[in-house]
């Protein structure tokens, strides 16, 4: 596990690919600040999101969570060491300074779960199409394993330049996790049912977002609300769901429009986005910003 | 063909037949590196490379163990070679540690790394070959290349000075140093047996022909002309210690640049492992 924020996570983005292509565990927590560049050191942001996702390049999945408290950089924590042991792949915990500064009580679990590397002492050492091993080759037992982050075969030996090699790792390490999207999906969803409106927040901002419902509740507004966890793999059906029961969805976040621009892909043409973006100075949304704009967006 | 055991090459028996032949342009040093190292190997009693990890970055040099070596090899991001050897010999000490990699990879991209590697004396032994260009890519001028000579970005010649890599090395801490070029193949070899057997970092220069990229802006396309000019050039530390820069323009400095005991990482953090826990218990 390895902690940074903005800049530094831009530095590394490099060895995340590579860290995907060699299908090696590890845990890498983004404390969001602002930038870009230096931009405000120290000061609160939602703006990695699409770095997270895309950072590193070529065509990839990768897995990312976003905590909102104490307990839950505790407990996704716990999960994201687990997710990147059992789909041996990077794991990203996409914190922002406001969370990350945050002192709360928490409950420690007695027992923490945790899933057991499992030693694979033949190949297949590597993803190749739909085959994946569950494990990892252990070093030093003379089994002679070669990892590389450049193209190669189930047994690690680089390809450079076969089509079909590459075509079946690369396949083969984006559809581990796609095809799990639903499995993967950890989320807060209330008020679906019946609402007037729908909002979907991640992280620190979420927190604002608890306190505008009620606010607005108060004036006899029911919101649905999508609380994120998992950003990705994108939890697409729930936020279809969510898309689907109201006319208007807003997308809280503290950059200019990057979860959004996943809410509109997903959501139907019958329902309205619109953003709800705060940026600079570390300031998170006040629950009245956020209630302001469900009352504003209800009434029109 | 010649397939009995008792003709094989005796290299073969370390090397992964499936990947064979190398990629390597005709003429290139890196087989040869390949051979003094094996070689070394052979002689310091190892049948197999089973107690060895070999970790590379980008460039020619990288591909000298990975695929070729049949050992457990990691090839990473360029120049990131020295800190994936670092975390392996933190995590498994037991193991022996090398680094391939070239010049533009070590002492460019990864400069950084192997300072601060030789400065905490980490148990690993780097070997480097220094073509003096960035071969793989078309020629580049490299940290390395000698003042004045073309490459495919300095058409007129390089103003620049190039690094001295074994001796920042020295001046970093390294318990071992040595350099010698393609043409020193016995030396090469006890150097490797020397740092291979060292405690703390052993790092080992060798200055490597590539004729078809770098050769030929010289004039030289062909390695043997490259190992001429190596054997023309080569002038011993011992000789070379009394002359000034001027004198020693447009030689090769070979030979043990340091070779010295020193504590290496592994033995100051259990040190210090005990200092705590001497510390905890009173």
């Amino acid at each position: 596990m390895t902690a940074t924020s903005g800049p530094g996570f831009s530095l590394m983005q490099e060895n995340i690919g590579l860290a995907i292509m060699t299908e090696t565990p590890c845990v890498v927590v983004d404390v969001q600040r602002v930038g870009p560049s230096t931009g405000q050191a120290t000061k609160g942001a939602q703006g990695d999101i699409m770095q997270a996702r895309w950072g590193t390049h070529g065509d990839h999945e990768i897995i990312a969570l976003a905590p909102n408290s104490v307990q839950e950089m505790l407990n996704l924590t716990i999960k994201a060491f687990n997710l990147s042991e059992q789909y041996r792949m990077p794991v990203i915990i996409l914190s922002d300074e406001i969370v990350s500064h945050l002192r709360e009580r928490i409950d420690l679990p007695e027992h923490v779960e945790t899933t057991e590397r499992k030693e694979i002492l033949q190949p297949p050492y590597f993803t190749s199409g739909d085959e994946f091993p569950k494990g990892m080759p252990p070093l030093g037992r003379g089994l002679a394993v070669s990892v590389t982050g450049s193209s190669h075969d189930a047994k690690g030996i680089r390809a450079t330049s076969d089509p079909e090699i590459h075509r079946k790792l690369v396949e083969g390490l984006t559809s581990k996790i796609r095809r799990d999207r639903d499995k993967l999906a950890d989320f807060e969803m209330t008020g679906v049912e019946d609402c007037d409106i729908g909002i979907i927040s991640f992280g620190c901002t979420s927190r604002a977002v608890y306190d505008a419902i009620e606010i607005v509740a108060e004036r006899g507004i029911d919101v649905g609300h999508l609380r994120l966890r998992t950003i990705w793999p994108f939890p697409e059906e729930q936020v279809r769901k969510l898309a689907e029961a109201t006319s208007k969805v807003l997308v809280s976040e503290m950059n200019l429009g990057q979860l959004s621009l996943e809410v509109e892909r997903v959501a139907p043409e019958s329902t309205k986005i619109v953003q709800v973006n705060k940026i600079g100075g570390g300031l998170m949304f006040t629950p009245e910003e956020i209630s302001s704009a469900m009352l504003q967006n209800v009434a029109v | 063909m010649r397939r009995l055991s008792h003709n094989l090459h005796f290299a073969r028996n370390y090397l992964r037949e499936e990947v064979l032949p190398s990629p390597f342009c005709p003429g290139c040093g890196c087989g040869t590196l390949a051979n003094c190292f094996l070689k070394a190997i052979e002689e310091t009693g190892y049948v197999d490379l089973k107690q060895f990890v070999f970790c590379s970055g980008i460039g020619c040099s990288s591909w000298i163990p990975s695929p070729h070596f049949k050992a457990d090899t990691i090839h990473v991001t360029h120049g990131r070679s020295i800190p994936v050897a670092l975390g392996i010999k933190l995590a498994r000490p037991g193991l022996k540690v090398v680094v391939f990699g070239g010049d533009g990879d070590l002492v460019g991209i990864g400069l950084n790394h192997l300072i601060q590697a030789a400065r905490r004396n980490l148990d690993v032994t780097v070997i480097m070959a220094n073509n003096m260009i960035y071969g793989m890519t078309g020629g580049q001028i490299a940290p390395t290349t000698p003042l004045g000579v073309k490459t495919s970005t300095t058409p007129f010649g390089s103003f620049e000075y190039p690094l001295d890599a074994s001796r920042l090395v020295v001046a970093s801490g390294a318990s071992y140093v040595a350099r010698w070029t393609t043409f020193h193949v016995t030396q090469i070899k006890e150097a490797v047996r020397e740092g291979l057997a060292k405690e703390g970092f052993s790092f080992i220069e060798v200055i490597a022909q590539c004729p078809p990229i770098f050769g030929r802006r010289l004039g030289m396309e062909d390695g043997k002309r490259m190992l001429h000019w190596f054997r023309e050039n080569s002038l011993h530390i011992s000789k070379a210690k009394d002359m000034d820069d001027k004198a020693l323009a447009g030689k090769i400095v070979v030979g043990e640049f340091v070779n010295t005991e020193k504590p290496g990482l592994l033995r100051n953090i259990d040190e210090m492992k005990k200092e705590a826990t001497r510390a905890e218990q009173a």
